[in-house]
Order: structure tokens, then C-alpha cells, then sequence
């Protein structure tokens, strides 16, 4: 056999199939208001956003090393956004949510001018007291209900569609379609060639930088973006909620704490891992839930496990024994004799 | 013939999926001072950190009088007298001159190296004892993690690249000094890029080429053209 | 006079927050690890000294004596069970384990004292008060101002004219050479853990008597610290002081004009400090 008969590939058999099944389950969570109860319905939609907001962290933590524990900054502040803008500046809900997208995206410069200026963990808590400097703020801001927080005026819930049905399902299709919006464009970011340079700073931050990659602007860059969409995010769970307070709009535990399990039980720095990660969790809460404080501990010594025992999650584990990957990402050296088995596979 | 202090079986060595030592055999006699020569590359420093617990390796591989240390963590070989001068000389920054002599003696064997033994080894120190580490000379530094060794009261002394990045008049200096060291009555081990150097003050040595025991021999009766060929692997 | 009432009592509190960040600069400096759970590592201290004084009867000082001793051990085996296995090149793992632990350590406070506010009963000494200079000074604030003065003296001595302070010092440098100086680097941190947890244990206890608290308030304590620690300077234990003195006086000014201000005005002059001297007022090592 020759060097010719080798290619070089970016997809395999096993993403080509996920992407079919993919599209499928997609059309099918499309149609769910025609098949799915109303609870049903509710718990997807947060699946959904759960998923965004893990997809996003993972961006951050686990390919541009940004460990973030302060997130709900920017899931509070699109969740106040929504209500001010809406109660103040009369915008229709869904323009609220686009806004306070670009108006998170516009907090977190200053933000990131100043956080990154700590290093590692320091980051991470730098990040929180953010997030405290946020609820702290909004708590201040007696329009919006100061402490105690407000509920979103009923003509503003109905001027998002009349019908409480037709209001339900547009919710449903926001979160499907925020989920869908984020994991594609981590996806694609991931792809692009700032999304090469993303995963060569995770690998080696020293080489990186004497390649030429500026590590500053794309992290920078990553946090922005991530803080924008963190912020659409938390409009949307907030649209859902309808009521608004400082301290579940900044929750560590709601916004950071279960989005970090969900990604590391997963697979953190995967792509995979956070739709992996979301299912268990929900589906753990599903059946736990009832045990209350006795849950959060089973998930908090789970994530300690999976941090130490199977540092790259579930995800990770079947990655190693099936040599599986649904979201290629990297390119891999296909051996002429099979098409399945690659010869060599720098796994990204 | 007398016992070995340190013997070693069929080492291999590992840093994860590469190789770096193939069945190593070598020993090292009570009181005698062995070299150990070899290219960049060669595995001298992984030898090193085989011996000293830095790296684990198989059972059986690395023993030392009655013990398999292959498999203990460094600091349970420190205690039972081995120790080491490390290439680079690696002195603590955060620590006074007089303070990184005194972590040397922490592994607490009774011997005749103490504060005052090598201060009249290396009067200098004793001048600059309150002095942090980092600001003392090149030479003198290597003063300091040799006398830090000593203060262990080993049995087994490695020495690793002592003259690199030094002077040569500083060389001279140290190596003048090291018989009076060994002297009383230790074994060593001296790794070294300069071979003259290496076989003037030892007995027997060894060339590493790729991770490979190339030559044995004493070090008087080994010719240049057996060295170089061990050393550069040409023939 | 009010304000500079508002002034010293800001300075006393930053007594109470040295002791919060003085075990977590230690740890760092030992061994570059950021500990998440520190916060809720104070409120267990003042939960096992409520235990303790509760059942025993004993004084919340005298309460130390044993509270401290546990704490330490707490933090020892803390450390060798499960911290150690995280240190490495990577900085996941510590900071996701010890979040996680966090959570856990809140979620079993929860469990087992409820989310009902407690406090430690400690008599007299919760409100006599000295007058100096026309101020009236708690005895309270002022014998927890001391206390920080002390502990971080005795860090300070430990760090630097004790073996063990050697050691420290030594495995922070280099740990491969330290473990060829037959120190066991798994030990010397289990011991730095275990005196950080000893300074959290008397911090914690201050805590619960000045305030009530519960479960939840941990990281909010983890923040205070963490605040002290970056506006002194990291590695600098008297810079600590003086970080927890700057937050201390910060947060009183703030309360002074909205008490609804008082910890954002102690965030605020955080990242005030931040923007102008990234390394804090009084470096000495680079983070």
C-alpha cells in the first residue's frame, strides 16, 4: 500500500449516522407540542436551556481554559434585561431576548478587561464576585422590585402570543432552537480556524503563543461571545419563569454549580459531553429529586468521582472504547484497507 | 569481591508512551566511585531519576544493599542514605543558604556531615550563610547543593552534571575537592558530559548510548576510540 | 466622630477576614492550590463550635481547644484522601473537586442543622464594649483584630524560623527535590491543610459569634477571603491583614452611607484595586 491510498477526513461512518438520527430526533422535538404534555413539555424546554448553558460553559472551561464559577452573572443579567426592557422600553419579548444578548455582550467587556487579570482559580472566583457585584447591583434597583425582585406584567406575556397554548409552545420552540443555536455554533466555532487556535492554546498555551495565536484576544473573544449567549439564555429561562428576583436570577447553584456537574459527568471539553451530561442530569433529578439535599450530595461526590476517576466523563469513556465521535472535529488519517479504522487518530 | 551498594537488573524506564532506558544492568561497589558517560539523549537523567525515585520502575529493577527501592517514592530512598546532586544544582530559592544546607540533613542519619563539616568544606558559605540562595555565584551555588547532599550523611552519592554551565577554573576547583569528599568512605556516582573529567576521578565507567549500557570498564584501561565509539555509536 | 467610628470598626472587621483568607494564602503558597470549599470549611467550624458549646457547655473560646485540633485533622486527611490525588499541571481538577466538595460540605451542613440561622452563644463578651478615645469599642471586635495579629505573627514564625516552615517552603519551590531532601510532599501538605484548616477553625468561630449564620453563607465568606488575599498581595501574610483591613473599612464606609451597600462597596474597592495594581498592594510572589 501506498502513502496515496491513505485520505485524510474529517468525518466517519458513526457522524454521518448520528447526523441522520440526529435530524430525526430533531424533527420529532419540532413537533412536540402535537405529542408532548404540558409537563412534559416544561421539562424539556429547561433540558434545553440547561443544555445551552452547559454547551457554553464547556466552550469557556473545557476548550479555552476559563473556569468560570460566575456564569449566573450573565444568566441574571439577560434575565433582568428581558424585564426591563420589556416593562421600560415597551419591546416585544423576543426582541428583549436579542437585545440583552448584545447589551451581555457589551457588560462583559469591561468584565473580561478586568477578571483576566487573574490567573487559574483566582479567574474562577474573580468570576463570582462578578456575578455578587450583579445581584448585588440589581437588587439595588428598586424599579425592578430591589430585593425582592418582580413579576413580568400579563399584558407582556400575552403580547407574545394570546392563547396560553400557542404562548407554551413558542417557549418550547425558543429553547429547542437556543439549544440547537448554541451547540451548532460551538460546533462550527470549534471548526474555525479561531477554534484551531482555541484547542492549541488548551494543549500547550506556551507553543501556542510562539505560533503566533494571541492568547489574550482569543479568550477574550470567547468570553464575549459566551457571555452573550449565556445572557439570551437567561432571558429565555426567565420568559419561562415569569417572576424575577436578585437571588434566583444570580443562583451559584441553579446557573453554575449544576451546569459544571453536567459537564463534567459528561465529558468536559467535549462537544458530546454536555448533551450526555444534560440527559443524566435530568434524568437523575427526575428520580432523586425527591431526596432533596441528599441529591445535590450524590452529585456533587459523582462529579468528584468522574473529576478524578474519568477525568474526560462518560463521553470520555465511550470515546476511549469505541473510537466514536459524532462532532469530528479533528482530521483523521484513513487507512485504504477499512474505512473504520483509522490508522492514526490525533483526537482533538 | 565486595558487595554492591546499588544494583541494577533489567531496567526499563518509561515517561508514558516513550521508552527512555532498555534493560539497563549496573552496579555500583561499596566505596567505589563509578561514572557514568553518554550523549544528550543518552538516558543519563533518567537513570538518575530511576535511582532516586523520582520515576518508579518494575519490581526487582533498582536495589539498594538488601532493598528493592524500584518501587519506593524518593523521599522513603533518601532516608536509607542516597543522595543527590542534581543537575542545574536546583537549590531552593525561597530558602537561605544556610537553610537549604539544613533541609539536606532533614531525612535525620547521624554521620560526620553536619553544618560545621561543610562549612570547612566550602569556608565561603559560612560567609554567606544568611544570604538567599539565588543571589551566591555560579560555583558557590554548586558548593551549596553539594554540600546539601552531604548533609544527608549518604552512603551513596549522585552527582549529575556537576560542571555544567560552570567556569573552568570553577571545575577544577570542585572537582579537586570531590576525592576529599568521597574520601570518607562513600560510594558515587558521577554523571558527566566531560569525559576526562569523569574518568579522572573514578574507578570504573559506563557509557549510555540510547538508553543502553554501550561500555563497561575500568576507567584507566578503556582506550578513546572504545569511548567514542560507545559515546557516538559509530563504528 | 461617626465616621471615624465607621472607620475603626471597618479596620477591626478586617481582623475577621484576615483569619478567612490567612489559611487560604497558606495553602496557595504551599502548594498552588485554590480551595473552593474554603468558605464552607469556615461555616463548619462554626458549626462544630456550636456543637461543641452546646453540649459541652463549654465557653466558645474554650471550644477551640477542641474545635481547632478537629478542624486540623479535618484538613489532614482532607488533603491526603483526596486533595492530593487533584495537584498537578491541570487545573480542572482541583478547582472542579474542591466545588464539588463545596457543595457537599453545604448540602450536609443543610441536612444536618437545617437552614434555620444559628449562633454561638457567647455570654458577656458579645457586648462589652471599651472606650477609647471617645469611641466605644466591642471587646469582641477588638479580641478578634488581636487574634489575626497573632495567627499571622505565628504563620509568619512558623513560615520562616521552623522546620516545618522550611519544608513548606521547600516543596513549594521544587517538589522533586524536596522529595529527594526525603521530604514526603503528600505529608507537608496534608500539614499545610491541616494548619489552614486550624486558622479557618478560629475564624469560623469569631464568625458565629459576631453573626448568625447558616448553610449557605460559605462562599460569600470564600469571597471575603479570596478579596483579602488578591488586595494584599499574594504570598504576603501581612499584606493579607492588610487586604482584609482595606475590605473591613470598605464595606463599614459603605454600610455608613445605604447599609444596602455595605458588601457591594467591599466588591467594588476590590476590583477598584484590581484595575489600578493587578498584583495587589503588596506582592511577592506572581500568581
Amino acid at each position: 500500500m501506498t502513502l496515496q491510498d491513505y485520505h485524510v477526513s474529517r468525518t466517519s461512518r458513526a457522524a454521518r449516522v448520528a447526523a441522520v438520527l440526529g435530524g430525526l430526533v430533531l424533527v420529532l422535538l419540532i413537533a412536540a407540542p402535537w405529542w408532548a404534555g404540558r409537563a412534559d413539555m416544561r421539562l424539556m424546554g429547561e433540558l434545553f436551556l440547561y443544555l445551552a448553558l452547559a454547551s457554553l460553559w464547556n466552550l469557556m472551561a473545557g476548550y479555552a481554559g476559563l473556569v468560570s464559577v460566575g456564569q449566573q452573572a450573565y444568566v441574571g443579567f439577560g434575565g433582568y434585561m428581558l424585564f426591563a426592557l420589556t416593562m421600560f422600553a415597551g419591546l416585544h419579548p423576543i426582541a428583549a431576548i436579542a437585545l440583552a444578548g448584545i447589551l451581555g455582550a457589551l457588560a462583559s467587556i469591561p468584565v473580561a478587561v478586568l477578571i483576566f487579570r487573574l490567573r487559574g482559580a483566582y479567574f474562577a472566583i474573580g468570576t463570582w464576585v462578578i456575578a455578587e457585584v450583579f445581584r448585588l447591583g440589581f437588587a439595588q434597583v428598586t424599579a425592578l422590585g430591589g430585593g425582592s425582585g418582580s413579576s413580568l406584567p400579563v399584558a407582556i406575556v400575552k403580547s407574545l402570543a394570546s392563547k396560553r397554548a400557542m404562548r407554551e409552545s413558542l417557549s418550547y420552540w425558543l429553547a429547542l432552537g437556543a439549544a440547537v443555536l448554541v451547540v451548532a455554533a460551538v460546533y462550527l466555532f470549534l471548526r474555525s480556524r479561531q477554534g484551531l487556535a482555541l484547542t492549541a492554546i488548551r494543549d500547550n498555551e506556551l507553543a501556542a503563543g510562539s505560533l503566533g495565536i494571541d492568547i489574550w484576544r482569543t479568550k477574550f473573544i470567547v468570553y464575549v461571545v459566551t457571555s452573550a449567549f449565556t445572557a439570551m439564555i437567561g432571558a429565555l429561562i426567565f420568559l419561562q419563569k415569569l417572576r424575577i428576583s436578585p437571588d434566583a436570577a444570580f443562583s451559584v447553584n441553579d446557573w453554575t454549580a449544576f451546569v459544571i456537574f453536567i459537564v463534567v459527568i459528561g465529558g468536559i471539553g467535549t462537544i458530546e459531553g454536555p448533551i450526555i451530561g444534560t440527559l443524566v442530569f435530568f434524568a437523575l433529578r427526575e428520580t432523586l429529586a425527591d431526596l432533596g439535599t441528599i441529591y445535590l450530595i450524590v452529585l456533587g461526590v459523582v462529579a468528584i468521582v468522574v473529576m478524578l476517576k474519568a477525568p474526560k466523563g462518560i463521553w470520555g469513556l465511550i470515546r476511549s472504547r469505541f473510537d466514536l465521535q459524532l462532532f469530528p472535529l479533528g482530521y483523521r488519517v484513513i487507512a485504504p484497507s477499512s474505512n473504520s479504522a483509522p490508522a492514526q487518530n490525533k483526537g482533538t | 569481591m565486595p558487595e554492591p551498594i546499588l544494583q541494577m537488573q533489567g531496567l526499563d524506564a518509561h515517561y508514558g508512551d516513550f521508552q527512555a532506558l532498555y534493560g539497563v544492568d549496573m552496579h555500583v561497589e561499596q566505596g567505589e566511585v563509578l561514572s557514568i558517560i553518554g550523549a544528550n539523549g543518552a538516558g543519563k537523567t533518567t537513570l538518575m531519576r530511576s535511582i532516586t525515585g523520582l520515576l518508579t520502575n518494575g519490581p526487582g529493577q533498582v536495589r539498594y544493599r538488601d532493598h528493592d527501592i524500584s518501587q519506593l517514592r524518593a523521599d522513603e530512598i533518601a532516608v536509607h542514605g542516597l543522595a543527590m546532586v542534581p543537575e542545574g544544582r536546583q537549590l531552593f530559592p525561597s530558602l537561605s543558604v544556610r537553610e537549604n544546607l539544613m533541609i539536606g540533613a532533614q531525612v535525620g542519619r547521624s554521620g560526620p556531615w553536619d553544618l560545621q563539616a561543610v562549612y570547612k568544606l566550602f569556608p565561603i558559605l559560612e560567609e554567606r550563610k544568611d544570604q538567599a540562595s539565588t543571589s551566591l555565584s555560579g560555583g558557590q551555588q554548586q558548593m551549596v547543593a553539594i554540600g546539601r547532599a552531604l548533609m544527608a550523611n549518604p552512603d551513596l552519592i549522585l552527582f549529575d552534571e556537576i560542571s555544567l554551565g560552570l567556569a573552568p577554573i570553577i571545575i577544577r576547583d570542585i572537582y579537586k575537592a570531590l576525592p576529599g569528599i568521597i574520601g570518607t568512605g562513600m560510594s558515587a556516582i558521577i554523571v558527566e558530559q566531560d569525559i576526562s573529567k569523569a574518568l579522572s576521578v573514578s574507578a570504573r565507567v559506563y557509557c549510555l548510548q540510547e538508553g543502553r549500557v554501550s561500555l563497561e570498564g575500568a576507567s584507566d584501561t578503556v582506550s578513546r576510540d572504545d569511548i567514542s565509539r560507545a559515546y557516538f555509536g559509530i563504528e | 466622630m461617626d465616621w471615624v467610628n465607621a472607620l475603626v470598626q471597618g479596620m477591626l472587621l478586617g481582623g475577621l477576614y484576615a483569619l478567612f483568607a490567612a489559611g487560604l494564602s497558606l495553602i496557595f503558597g504551599v502548594m498552588r492550590l485554590v480551595n473552593i470549599a474554603h468558605g464552607d470549611l469556615i461555616i463548619l467550624a462554626a458549626y462544630l463550635g456550636l456543637t461543641v458549646t452546646t453540649a459541652t457547655g463549654l465557653h466558645p473560646l474554650a471550644a477551640l481547644v477542641i474545635v481547632v485540633p478537629t478542624m486540623a485533622l479535618i484538613g489532614y486527611a482532607l488533603q491526603r484522601g483526596l486533595l492530593n490525588q487533584t495537584l498537578g499541571d491541570d487545573l480542572l481538577p482541583p478547582l472542579l473537586v474542591t466545588f464539588g466538595l463545596s457543595v457537599i460540605l453545604q448540602n450536609g451542613l443543610l441536612e444536618i442543622y437545617t437552614a434555620d440561622p444559628q449562633k454561638i452563644n457567647a455570654g458577656a463578651l458579645e457586648t462589652a464594649s471599651i472606650a477609647v478615645g471617645g469611641l466605644q469599642l466591642g471587646v469582641l471586635p477588638v479580641l478578634t483584630f488581636a487574634v489575626a495579629v497573632a495567627v499571622i505573627w505565628g504563620l509568619q514564625w512558623t513560615f520562616y524560623h521552623t522546620s516545618l516552615g522550611r519544608a513548606f517552603r521547600a516543596v513549594s519551590d521544587n517538589q522533586d527535590i524536596a522529595q529527594l531532601m526525603g521530604l514526603n510532599r503528600r505529608h507537608i501538605f496534608g500539614l499545610a491543610m491541616a494548619l489552614a484548616l486550624g486558622v479557618t477553625a478560629i475564624g469560623g468561630i469569631l464568625l458565629g459569634i459576631r453573626t448568625s449564620f447558616d448553610p449557605s453563607i460559605g462562599g460569600g465568606r470564600l469571597i471575603f477571603g479570596f478579596e483579602a488575599v488578591i488586595i494584599g498581595g499574594l504570598g504576603n501574610l501581612w499584606g493579607t491583614l492588610a487586604g482584609g483591613v482595606i475590605l473591613g473599612v470598605a464595606q463599614t464606609i459603605g454600610a455608613k452611607i445605604d447599609p444596602g451597600w455595605q458588601v457591594l462597596s467591599g466588591h467594588l474597592a476590590f476590583l477598584l484595586i484590581l484595575a489600578i495594581r493587578p498584583n495587589g498592594l503588596f506582592p511577592r510572589i506572581s500568581a
